[in-house]
């Protein structure tokens, strides 16, 4: 574990720079901001095919996160894949196994997708199990992106649950990106032992942009004395970040028990319900809103989610086997 | 064009034939009206009647010679339109085939005003939202529909409660009304593509008494209805009833086997299957039919979310009766009975619906 969150302390800046700022020049091993403009002509449209077929990409790279988790580059065979919204998703398909919905956590140089995948069942385990250069179904992306616009000019939260940070990492670049146009930036991030934690070089990087970037652990691993972090749900990081709840946006991703639990602890603070947005997960059979399998209440998380506004899904989330 | 009358189906039926359709009408198999392939009019289950109760359904004798003396069958427009299965693609390495769409012309004669409906109601699924599915629309515009207003209603019937009959009003290419003495059909265009047909059929000009007749058969039906609904505020009253007990009630009596969605003309739930060829490794993906009454319909994380029963009927009649609306912008239920007959425990949604009260 080479980055972890010192307790309490302001996020450091680098050398050189204003804290709160991007510098101008990237340093190398900082991945260009997100999403990549491209220079050069209009992307070719994908070759024509029907809603639920996918098109074939290539694994560019794989780099394992973690015992359970890797982290794929996928470029499309034939073609230019569509550009992906933060927090959009798409549907990834292992061949003779099966297909899921996965979010977007970020584009590569050459302007494909970048999914960190965990291996919780057979079709991610056959996911994280494909090499460079062997072939992945691609289709998408689809669903709701993180409302980006309705933060301008206000404190920004992120609060990840584990993998949740996946579909946030886009959102955070993206906030980096743009970030004169919001207030203070904190990422709280809870994860279950120091060595299940994912991006810790990107959470250092984020530090290094000026960001507050706090993480607990749930169980400080006994085989690691080095855990000097908190230990606890994500909810007591609020209090150890800065912001005005009357003058906050928060972005929220997680297990639904901590989305619940964070969305509530923010508003108790004083956050409007309408100013926390959740990313809602679902078993998905077609991505597109045929297949019925992601309902939650009035809403298809396919086509509705899987972005949703707290303030309109609080009453659905309290609802049990809903 | 206006109503005319015709004696025989033969001529319909033969005309369909000879522009390519397949012309599929009730027949009588298995002690039941299925939708299956016809020749001629004599394939019809002529004087046949069935009788629809909760969980109950007989097929017998009527003591007339009429056609189409029978409601709904457990068969439906839905097989013609989102087949019980198929197959979406096939992939080998980087390469990937779409097998054909089945796309068949078919000639659907004795679709009710409850179906027509119903199919509406998939239009909206299938072709209105952001992603249409191109098979669906194929599907659709090859289909020919012959509608027959409905004379003797089901007792699970409550089409009128739900506003889709008795009567067709649109969505269809003819609509026939079946008279007896003598046995004559009058037959009205629903567009230019019925009515190149029709012009074509012996027929005679169909007499105000005709008309009458045929109204006539129409009222009765409506007053003749088994099952009502009392729809006024339903979506609100549906949404707001998450933590009705009732739930729980009909849950001990729910046996969860997805009979009703299997039967429900609107269902439209799919799941997808994968395979792969033991000879090449080809590997393929099918679509079919599904329930949100299996338990791993829904699931986060491989666990599923409704674990129980009262959770999957509640899901189930609240999306038909309420979240629809928000979804598709009208209800999920036309009131063809259907999910009331073929329950095998006999669970009446119409009464389900009354207890939410």
């Amino acid at each position: 574990m080479t980055a972890q969150a010192v307790p309490g302390t302001a996020s450091q800046a680098v050398p050189g720079t204003v804290p709160g700022t991007v510098p101008e020049t990237v340093p190398e091993t900082v991945p260009p901001p997100w999403p990549q403009t491209r220079p050069g002509p209009a992307p070719e449209p994908a070759p024509r095919a029907r809603p639920m077929t996918p098109a074939p990409y290539r694994v560019r790279s794989r780099r394992p996160d973690r015992a359970d988790t890797v982290t794929l580059s996928l470029e499309p065979v034939r073609g230019r894949c569509a550009p992906a919204l933060p927090g959009q998703f798409t549907m990834l398909y292992a061949a003779g196994v099966g297909e899921v919905p996965m979010s977007v956590s970020g584009r590569t140089r050459h302007g494909g997708y970048v999914h960190t995948v965990r291996a919780v069942g057979a079709v991610s385990e056959a996911l994280c199990a494909k090499r460079p250069g062997e072939i992945i179904g691609v289709r998408g992306p689809f669903g709701t992106a993180w409302d980006l616009a309705a933060a301008e000019g206000l404190d920004v939260v992120v609060a990840a649950g584990g993998l949740g940070i996946a579909p946030l990492r886009p959102l955070v670049r993206e906030l980096l990106r743009r970030r004169s146009g919001y207030g203070r930036i904190s990422v709280i991030m809870g994860t279950r032992t120091p060595a299940t934690l994912v991006y810790a070089r990107e959470l250092a990087h984020w530090r290094e942009y000026g960001l507050d970037v706090q993480v607990t652990v749930d169980h400080p691993d006994p085989a690691d004395a080095g855990w000097t972090g908190p230990v606890g749900l994500v909810t007591r990081l609020i209090d150890r970040v800065v912001f005005q709840p009357r003058s906050t946006f928060a972005y929220v991703c997680g297990p639904e028990p901590m989305m619940r639990a964070t969305a509530a602890e923010l508003t108790r603070r004083g956050v409007a319900p309408e100013r926390v947005e959740l990313s809602i997960e679902r078993n998905m059979k077609c991505g597109i809103g045929w297949c019925g399998h992601c309902q939650l209440g009035p809403l298809m998380l396919c086509l509705d989610g899987p972005v949703v506004n707290y303030g309109r899904v609080a009453h659905l989330l309290a609802v049990r086997e809903l | 064009m206006d109503a005319v009358v015709i004696r025989s189906l033969d001529p319909l039926i033969g005309e369909l034939r000879s522009r390519g359709y397949t012309v599929v009408g009730p027949v009588s198999r298995d002690e039941v009206i299925r939708m299956s392939e016809i020749d001629a009019e004599s394939d019809l289950p002529a004087g046949l009647t069935d009788e629809q109760a909760p969980g109950r359904y007989r097929l017998g004798p009527a003591g007339d010679g009429m056609f189409f003396g029978f409601a709904a069958s457990p068969d439906s427009a839905k097989r013609f339109t989102q087949p019980p299965s198929r197959t979406l693609f096939r992939m080998h390495g980087e390469t990937v085939e779409e097998p054909e769409e089945p796309a068949p012309k078919v000639a659907l004669l004795g679709i009710r005003a409850c179906d027509l409906a119903a199919l509406a109601v998939q239009d909206r699924v299938f072709l209105g939202g952001r992603h249409p599915d191109p098979g669906y629309r194929r599907r659709r515009e090859n289909l020919f529909l012959v509608a027959v207003n409905c004379a003797v209603p089901g007792g699970t019937c409550f089409c009128v409660s739900m506003g889709t009959g008795p009567r067709a009003t649109s969505g269809y290419d003819l609509a026939l009304t079946e008279l007896a003495g003598p046995h004559r059909f009058v037959a009205e265009a629903g567009g230019e593509r019925g009515a190149e047909i029709l012009r074509l059929l012996p027929h005679d000009p169909a007499t105000e008494a005709d008309l009458h007749a045929a109204r006539e058969v129409s009222r009765c039906a409506a007053e003749h209805m088994g099952r009502s609904v009392d729809t006024d505020g339903i979506k609100e009253r549906v949404a707001s009833a998450p933590e009705s007990p009732q739930w729980q009630e009909v849950a001990s009596r729910c046996l969860t086997c997805a009979n009703c969605t299997m039967v429900c003309p609107t269902c439209f739930c799919t799941t997808v299957e994968d395979f792969t060829d033991l000879g090449d490794g080809t590997a393929g993906r099918t679509e079919r039919w599904d329930s949100c009454f299996t338990l791993g319909f829904t699931e986060v994380g491989g666990a599923p979310v409704r674990g129980s029963g009262a959770a999957r009927y509640r899901q189930w009649l609240t999306h038909k009766f309420s979240t629809w609306f928000d979804q598709f912008g009208t209800s999920g239920c036309i009131g063809c009975g259907r999910c009331i007959t073929w329950c095998p425990v006999g669970i009446d949604v119409t009464e389900e619906l009354a207890k939410l009260r």
